[in-house]
């Protein structure tokens, strides 16, 4: 569901009380906006995080401590909910709760009077609770919304910043699972796993013909499109399957990064689509890339293509795609992301077999929902307590 | 070049289900002359003497006493895949003909695939598929999780081209590695993808998050993996197999399923293939099975069968046969 990019310099920060010594990225301005109708909007935005000293390969995180206090003396955190389809899950929960206290949605609304005051976050959590002028307009202590996951395009975030508040996201905790699944959709395409698998339980195989085939990963052409935290660490993932790795995005990586990973720079994505066995999306959702596949993107695919989406479903034309699918421009398609999601279910994408969809699952595990919470409980705490924060996303 | 002067050949059939590919024949029938096996039996007394080879394709046809008695002239079975568990190494031995197989050709795509289904069970995809496409679907719950494949430990049982190749993958994805095999590789081997040696079965079985078998199937790796074993992983660990159904004991691996003794299971083969439609593997959701599609690529399958052609012309012509299967 949400994930990182970021390039750039590595920056030594100054220590803070009882901070473990943290290492800044800040990356290049970016744009992102509001998601539902691609309006155009400025937006600059600045992201940063930390890296723990006892982190392997970064991915464990250390909250900063807070002191033991009353309950009613800890900042007061909204939630959606505890538990239930949409809500924060229970093991969340308990590491929220070592910090702060947590007000529901449903309490917070029987009893906006008292609560109001006491709320000096909101935890987004699977993008909710929903963040709309007149929520903050209740909240006047309101200091930080603290988005769990990377991407940020349901959030208005011009609107939020008028009222003074921040917004924060979590790029560091999202970027291997992520990354991880979109090998996992890539060899699942390629191999015909899914379809496999159906002809194994199905109750009218009797024999597995030798001339039902796949196509090959291993030394196939990989573009990525979009080439920030994910899309990096799925280079170097897919360079192990001995890809030829091209890549396009805003900026082009310095050569050590391109060299790690045996990856060229496409300035004109059009190369990369033409000469791409895989095309994976990895990039952040923006007016600039709101459909950025399309018709004309597809037709320039090899019809033995194909095409993988771990960004938004916004980023490709979604009509555009079921027709290219339908005449077999490309071959196949591998979707964890959609819109919306999910799908309706009268949905042509559900009916076609060239395809395999799952239900945003990009950093469903049990291990990334907590570094996840791990990573926004820091950044609130950041805010709550005046200190340098870790990723805070800008409006332009 | 005319008819009597390619080498015949022995195939089972062109085409269909088990057939050799269509698209393969145009490059074979350059190089022989290739006879079916209904074409043999209509014509055994002549052909008999002919054939000097088998093609076997995906174990046919069917090798047996019968059939080597009846082909006087036979040097050669040019066996499909790496596997020869299929063969009778001894009989063949005794009628003095050559075996050969594809050992290399196959490895990178059946390293390919046990990573697909290590990240397939991990992040439950075809679960997540299923409710992606059901018509019940109304919203995809918050709470529906699977476990991380990066960072965690990988231990791959069998360390040979197969193994090595799955070790190499591995290592991008951060994996710790852990390998048994007959034999330690030498050091460099070891530290190119970080893969530590376990002497001792049991210290990988206890270790692993992953456990991937890649063995060849022998009389010593039959049923290697039992209760014993599996009460060794860790109950959150899953179980790969990209090697030969037989390499598990598959009964005790459906109670270890049952039991959760481990947390999972993805298969690429079975013993039977295909299982019978009643089998309880086929019923659990925490069980990914492939149909034994370890090289079904149509690149792979192209280079096995240039790569059988090879090892049947070497034979042939007195020269040493590139992958000789030796008793």
């Amino acid at each position: 569901m949400f994930r990182g990019r970021a390039f750039g310099l590595l920056k030594s920060l100054h220590l803070m009380d009882g901070q473990p010594n943290l290492a800044c990225k800040f990356i290049h301005p970016a744009i992102t906006s509001h998601v539902h109708h691609c309006q155009k909007r400025n937006v600059n935005y600045r992201q940063s995080y930390k890296t723990g000293p006892s982190s392997a390969g970064g991915r464990t995180l250390n909250v900063p401590q807070t002191k033991v206090m009353a309950e009613q003396e800890l900042p007061g955190v909204l939630i959606l909910d505890i538990g239930g389809i949409h809500g924060v899950l229970p093991n969340i929960v308990a590491l929220l709760q070592k910090h702060f206290r947590l007000i529901t949605m449903k309490e917070f609304l029987e009893n906006k009077k008292e609560m109001s005051k006491k709320i000096q976050s909101v935890f987004v959590f699977e993008r909710r609770p929903t963040i709309d002028q007149e929520l903050l307009e209740s909240l006047p202590n309101l200091k930080v919304i603290a988005n769990s996951g990377v991407g940020v395009d349901h959030l208005d975030l011009k609107m939020i910043s008028n009222f003074g508040v921040k917004v924060t996201n979590t790029p560091h905790a999202v970027a291997d699972t992520t990354a991880d699944i979109g090998m996992a959709l890539m060899l699942a395409s390629a191999r015909r796993l899914v379809e496999g698998c159906q002809i194994v339980i199905s109750p009218d195989t009797k024999y597995f013909a030798v001339d039902w085939l796949g196509v090959e990963v291993t030394r196939a052409t990989l573009g990525i499109i979009g080439m920030g935290n994910i899309g990096y660490k799925v280079a170097q993932r897919a360079k192990a399957f001995e890809m030829k790795i091209l890549y396009h995005n805003r900026n082009q990586r310095k050569k050590e990064e391109e060299q790690a990973v045996g990856a060229h720079y496409c300035e004109k994505m059009e190369d990369l689509l033409q000469q791409s066995d895989f095309v994976m999306l990895a990039l952040n959702l923006t007016p600039e890339t709101c459909k950025l596949i399309g018709k004309r993107e597809l037709g320039l695919m090899k019809p033995t293509a194909t095409l993988i989406n771990i960004s938004r479903g916004a980023v490709i034309d979604q009509d555009a795609l079921v027709e290219a699918l339908q005449k077999k421009v490309i071959m196949a398609a591998a979707l964890d992301v959609t819109d919306p999601e999910p799908l309706p279910r009268d949905h042509p994408l559900l009916k076609l077999n060239n395809i395999i969809i799952t239900p945003h699952i990009g950093t469903a595990t049990v291990q990334a929902i907590r570094m996840m919470a791990e990573e926004a409980i820091a950044n609130m705490l950041a805010v709550l307590n005046g200190q340098p924060i870790p990723s805070e996303v800008f409006p332009k | 070049m005319e008819d009597q002067e390619l080498p015949y050949v022995l195939i089972d059939c062109i085409g269909g289900k088990h057939g050799v590919y269509e698209d393969h024949t145009e490059f074979l029938k350059t190089r022989f002359c290739l006879i079916t096996m209904k074409e043999y039996l209509e014509n055994k007394k002549f052909l008999g003497e002919k054939i000097r080879a088998i093609f076997m394709w995906y174990h046919k046809p069917v090798i047996d006493e019968e059939l080597l008695q009846s082909l006087p002239n036979l040097k050669v079975v040019a066996s499909s895949g790496v596997g020869i568990d299929h063969l009778d190494l001894n009989l063949l031995s005794s009628f003095g003909v050559k075996v050969s197989n594809t050992p290399f050709v196959v490895s990178t795509d059946t390293a390919d695939l046990g990573v697909a289904l290590m990240l397939a069970s991990a992040r439950r995809l075809v679960e997540g598929y299923q409710m992606a496409v059901s018509p019940d679907t109304e919203y995809f719950p918050a709470d529906w999780l699977g476990v991380e494949v990066s960072g965690t430990a990988l231990g791959i049982i069998g360390m040979g081209t197969i193994g090595y190749k799955v070790a190499q993958r591995a290592r991008a994805f951060d994996m710790k590695i852990l390998y048994h095999n007959r034999n330690q590789r030498n050091k460099e081997e070891e530290s190119a993808v970080g893969a530590i040696y376990c002497k001792k079965i049991d210290d990988l079985l206890q270790q692993s998050d992953f456990v991937m078998l890649a063995v060849t199937l022998t009389p010593q790796t039959h049923k290697l993996i039992g209760k014993r074993e599996l009460e060794l992983m860790k109950p959150t660990a899953t179980l790969i197999n990209i090697s030969r159904g037989l390499v598990v004991d598959q009964d005790a691996l459906v109670e270890a399923l049952q039991n959760k003794v481990i947390k999972a299971a993805a298969l690429d083969v079975t013993y039977p293939e295909p299982l019978p439609r009643d089998h309880p593997l086929l019923k659990m959701k925490n069980v990914t099975i492939t149909p034994h599609i370890g090289s079904a690529t149509k690149e792979t399958r192209r280079l096995m069968m240039e790569n059988m052609t090879e090892n049947i012309q070497a034979a042939l012509t007195g020269l040493p046969i590139p992958n000789e299967v030796l008793l």
